[in-house]
């Protein structure tokens, strides 16, 4: 048995050590707001916080997080910056690759204060919609920053 | 052979082990009749800072166990050994130790029952702790919280698991000797020796061993493999593209990682995690090691030096982002980019700069496979970063063809040989732990 903080609660998961993450997440643990793309760390929608930085929860040991703070999509308050930036900017078409997109972008902000394209490019590589929604994904991003550092929305 | 000559052959046999029996041989000393109390707060207090120093807890608890309890297993080349219950148990610890039965294991490694110690516990560094200090330690081992626990047998083949025949290992390779300083340095230098050398013991894993586990003493910090992992050499051979500078290191030593090299991994993390990495611990004391391996490495590295290096580093940093031909290129973008891109004017310490990182400069691919096999989980690294592990999800083919790509492209090194067979070997010797 695991113990570990999901969105800050104590959780103990009776899944196998080597079960992955995401689906101790998902299935015993109920939050599926965290999605299954390709289930070998290559696409992203995955993508949860690990201690505070963005992870593939797909490919990352059940094992591997005891005692370890994790965050998914459902712990954002839903008024975070980037939620409030991605409903503003209408980014989602399916919406399936939107969590982790938002998961990684929440790093990448912290990493890079004032993201330029390339820091986009580089930081969200990994993270792969095939609704072709990067435009708005990348104005997103800077529109959150810039609150984030304007004081007039949270990091 | 003649009757006569079998007959003095088989004299002098008895004789060497009679020789070896009384060179060898220890009395137990008596157990105490109950733990020892009353210990002042000071002693504990610089007890807990030595401790911590010494990593005693990376040997002596075990992952998720009570502290000091023992039963963690390191793995030797010769088997497993478990470390011992250090707490002040009197049954299943060493509640009932003398401070002299516990001064004579950290000096010679023989414990109170007269048994002598693998040579997995550094007793050879040890020797050289002060009187003092040993009489700290003491202190505080002894206020720890007793827990009843027994540990397993090493799992040694015969004759190895023989304690006496330790005594054999100790006259091959163990002179007792009490630190001597350096009088041409510095106070700071010779306090991070003596911290290295007698307490943390460093040379014990970055230092060659021979097929008897003696240390290899003209080759002292040139580095070994430690299961499974390379601890690099801390000499002027040290593989790193950004020779380590004093600063670097005290970085490095007091959180776990450092921009400009990267982040503990492996047998390293419980030697700075909830060790060096203490409050407990002063400044001033991993400031002292940082400067004496600064003098090891006979760095003296120019910072103009650093900067180019570094710059070169981060042209490097997303070359592979846009090429839809490379599959090493194309695995890199997809599976490494996302975290380990730096596209800043400096590397950051959570974004570890795989063109700044010893695994891909060192000679064979040991920690880059391990490191992708086995990824570094919450308590495995520095504090807050991890990396998932892609044993899973990419084939020794595919690790092969990356550990080639960022090696060809982040470094100015000859190519690695064997990368898909290596890549395999290490899924045994992990599977076979």
């Amino acid at each position: 048995m695991i113990t570990f903080t999901l969105n800050g609660r104590k959780v103990a998961a009776q899944s196998p050590d080597d079960a992955p993450l995401l689906w101790v997440i998902r299935d015993e643990l109920g939050l599926t707001g965290t999605k299954f793309g390709c289930g070998i760390g290559l696409c992203g929608a995955c993508t949860v916080h690990l201690d505070g930085r963005a992870t593939r929860s797909c490919i990352t040991p059940l094992g591997s997080v005891a005692g370890a703070s994790v965050t998914t999509i459902e712990g954002l308050d839903g008024e975070h910056p980037l939620q409030a930036a991605w409903r503003e900017l209408q980014v989602p078409q399916c919406g399936y690759c939107q969590p982790g997109q938002i998961m990684q972008a929440c790093t990448l902000i912290k990493d890079y204060p004032e993201p330029t394209d390339r820091d986009i490019d580089a930081v969200m590589s990994g993270n792969l919609c095939r609704c072709m929604a990067y435009l708005r994904i990348r104005g997103a991003i800077k529109l959150a920053a810039s609150r984030v550092r304007e004081g007039t929305g949270r990091g | 052979m003649t009757r006569r000559n079998r007959t003095i052959l088989g004299g002098l046999v008895l004789l060497g082990i009679v020789a070896f029996v009384v060179v060898t041989w220890r009395p137990a000393i008596r157990p105490t009749e109950r733990p020892p109390t009353g210990f002042p707060a000071d002693s504990v207090l610089s007890g807990e800072r030595l401790a911590a120093v010494g990593h005693c807890a990376s040997c002596h608890t075990r992952p998720g166990g009570p502290p000091y309890a023992g039963g963690y297993g390191i793995n030797t080349p010769f088997g497993t050994i478990y470390g011992t219950n250090i707490t002040p148990d009197p049954d299943t610890g060493i509640g009932l130790w003398s401070l002299d039965a516990f001064t004579r294991a950290m000096r010679q490694g023989v414990r109170r029952d007269g048994s002598h110690n693998f040579p997995a516990f550094p007793y050879w560094a040890f020797t050289q702790l002060t009187d003092a200090d040993i009489g700290a330690l003491y202190a505080f081992v002894m206020t720890r919280p007793a827990v009843k626990a027994t540990v397993p047998a090493a799992t040694l083949p015969l004759p190895l698991r023989i304690r006496a025949l330790q005594g054999g290992w100790k006259l091959l390779f163990f002179r007792p000797e009490h630190f001597r300083p350096d009088p041409t340095k510095s106070a700071e230098w010779n306090h991070g020796a003596y911290l290295a050398n007698a307490l943390a013991d460093c040379s014990g894993c970055h230092s060659p061993r021979n097929a008897l586990g003696g240390e290899r003493r003209h080759l002292r910090y040139a580095g070994n493999l430690i299961d499974g992992w390379i601890a690099p050499a801390l000499t002027q051979e040290n593989p790193s593209p950004v020779p380590w500078t004093t600063d670097e290191l005290f970085d490095y030593l007091r959180s776990g990682s450092s921009p400009l090299h990267g982040a503990t991994a492996a047998t390293m993390t419980p030697v700075i995690r909830n060790a060096l990495d203490q409050p407990v611990v002063p400044d001033s004391d991993v400031r002292a090691i940082a400067v004496y391996f600064n003098d090891v490495a006979q760095a003296n590295v120019p910072a103009a030096r650093i900067e180019s290096v570094t710059r070169t580093a981060l042209s490097t940093s997303l070359l592979g982002a846009d090429d839809q031909e490379d599959p090493g290129a194309i695995l890199y973008a997809g599976a490494c980019l996302g975290c380990h891109s730096n596209t800043g004017k400096v590397p950051l310490a959570t974004r570890p700069e795989l063109a700044l990182n010893s695994a891909l400069t060192l000679a064979t691919p040991t920690n880059f496979i391990q490191v992708v096999l086995q990824g570094v989980g919450a308590s495995d690294g520095a504090p807050g970063l991890t990396m998932p592990e892609y044993a899973s999800s990419l084939s020794d083919a595919q690790i092969a063809t990356l550990a080639a790509y960022l090696r060809r492209t982040r470094t100015q090194l000859p190519a690695w040989t064997d990368l898909e067979s290596q890549v395999a070997a290490a899924r045994r010797a992990i599977a076979a732990h």
